[in-house]
């Protein structure tokens, strides 16, 4: 841990016994969450998310090729993330790093494992050409919590993307086929507290990490530990719970702002 | 270069309905990241473009420290999903180019003996692309330095002429530099009329070349102006208590 952390943890704990936060936010409570689709013309479907004052855009773009040998009748899609420099002084220019590489496949999994795209129905000519579904993440504002802004930056632009079936001449564009998006919620644990949707400060201050996907029936779809530091099983029930809440009302302003 | 197929320009009016010197519509905010030291959103026509400063600060790697002034490192970078085909992320041969041409540019305006061994980072993301995106990121970078409270002797700004169907217009939009027959960025310090940064390809007579320049420094003032508006916004509604 660098200085300045170690200097806020003591400030953060403090704060923590008395039951607050540094910016007034209950243990369960996410920051203001706004969610604005269509802000990129060339991509096929985009968003730009901010939690607090972290930003997130993702952009969908589509292409034709070849499936994999072993589903020959699926779309492919990839997830690529950008902590690109402008976003904090601390990100590095270069080929993507650990982090860059975890969050893209965080948010890949809990796009992948919950069918939410519905690559059978991505097939052009079996085993000769399918759709490809590109996401790509770019952090513009760091201060905390991507993965939950990169996911639902990535939900809102796949909700909103045509597939550009026009540029192909395969007759007109369609809405992606999608099923029920997951949302993701993610708490950290310090000095014993757990708290959701960490900001900054409290994410460099964190011992352990949990990442809770829901869906709209209240069931989980993913979840994903980090950090050296341990839960027990109460907490664990708990990050839950408040996951589910927060996810539902997530869930609610998603489908708000996408018109459906 | 294909000038036959589509018509760019038609009863004086061009293809998107605009006059040969009318620039396309510009709109540059002030300030609009948290983390960054200065920050500026610009949207010229199609484009969108965000740029962000950082530093001064000590120039990592250590090598590329320079003992009697700063160095300025720009960053193009373009998004993925801002163009038809999705590009390749991470940079290539065109962003590097754009980015040394961009640093030297800013290098120009800014005090950097003020700063020995330091480096003030500037990152360009171009997030949306449709033709003149150098231009764009440059000028944005003039804000986004005024932003951080960098030194400088002027704000830097961009604009590009070119010639479609032999005729010098201002400011290339998509088909136009696609179909066009010569485009040239520049950027100039529009307190002095400097020029910062120049390039060309294409085809120009002479004459074409000192008409298209002189559009070209004109389309610099215009967008100097916009520039200069942002910033005074900014400042201004921090002054009347509207913004936190």
């Amino acid at each position: 841990m660098t200085i300045t952390p170690s200097i806020k943890k003591e400030y953060l704990v403090n704060l923590a016994e008395n039951g607050k936060r540094s910016d007034g936010r209950k243990f369960d409570e996410f920051r203001k969450i706004s969610i604005e689709t269509g802000v990129i013309s060339k991509a096929e479907g985009s968003a730009r998310v901010k939690i607090g004052n972290t930003q997130v855009i993702s952009g969908i773009k589509m292409d034709i090729g070849e499936p994999y040998p072993d589903s020959p009748e699926s779309g492919v899609m990839t997830t690529a993330a950008e902590l690109i420099p402008l976003a904090s002084p601390d990100f590095e220019a270069g080929p993507p790093r650990e982090d860059a590489i975890e969050l893209a496949r965080v948010v890949d999994r809990g796009i992948r494992e919950s069918e939410l795209i519905e690559v059978d129905k991505l097939c052009i000519e079996p085993g000769e050409k399918v759709w490809m579904v590109f996401i790509d993440i770019h952090i513009l504002d760091f201060d905390g919590n991507l993965f939950d802004a990169a996911s639902l930056a990535s939900l809102a632009a796949l909700l909103t993307t045509n597939v550009p079936a026009e540029r192909f001449d395969l007759g007109e564009n369609y809405p992606l086929p999608l099923k029920e998006p997951p949302i993701s919620c993610t708490s950290v644990k310090y000095n014993g507290v757990v708290v959701m949707d960490p900001s900054l400060d409290e994410e460099e201050i964190a011992e352990a990490r949990l990442t809770v996907a829901t869906d709209i029936n209240g069931h989980l779809r993913a979840m994903q530990k980090g950090l050296n530091g341990s839960f027990s099983v109460d907490e664990i029930k708990k990050v839950i719970k408040a996951s589910i809440d927060n996810g539902r009302k997530i869930q609610e302003q998603l489908y708000k702002s996408v018109g459906k | 270069m294909n000038d036959t197929e589509i018509k760019l320009f038609e009863n004086g009016k061009r293809i998107d309905g605009r006059k040969p010197d009318e620039l396309r519509k510009i709109k540059i905010e002030a300030g609009v990241l948290h983390r960054a030291e200065g920050s500026c959103y610009l949207e010229w026509g199609g484009n969108k473009v965000i740029a962000a400063v950082y530093g001064p600060r000590e120039a990592i790697p250590r090598h590329t420290q320079n003992p009697l002034r700063a160095i300025v490192n720009a960053r193009y970078n373009m998004a993925a999903f801002s163009v038809d085909d999705r590009k390749r992320p991470g940079p290539d041969r065109r962003s590097r180019e754009i980015s040394k041409v961009i640093s030297e540019a800013l290098e120009n305006v800014i005090l950097l003996e003020r700063f020995p061994r330091a480096s003030i980072d500037v990152n360009i993301e171009v997030l949306d692309a449709e033709a003149g995106t150098r231009c764009a990121g440059l000028t944005a970078a003039g804000v986004a330095l005024v932003d951080a409270g960098i030194p400088m002797k002027d704000i830097p700004v961009a604009c590009a002429a070119g010639k479609i169907e032999n005729q010098v217009v201002l400011d290339l939009g998509k088909d136009e530099d696609n179909y066009g027959n010569a485009d040239l960025p520049i950027a100039i310090s529009p307190r002095t009329g400097e020029v910062l940064l120049l390039q060309m390809d294409g085809h120009l007579t002479l004459e074409e070349f000192d008409q298209a320049l002189d559009l070209a420094i004109k389309g610099c003032h215009i967008v100097s102006d916009i520039q200069k508006k942002a910033i005074t916004d900014k400042y201004q509604s921090v002054q009347g208590g509207t913004t936190q």
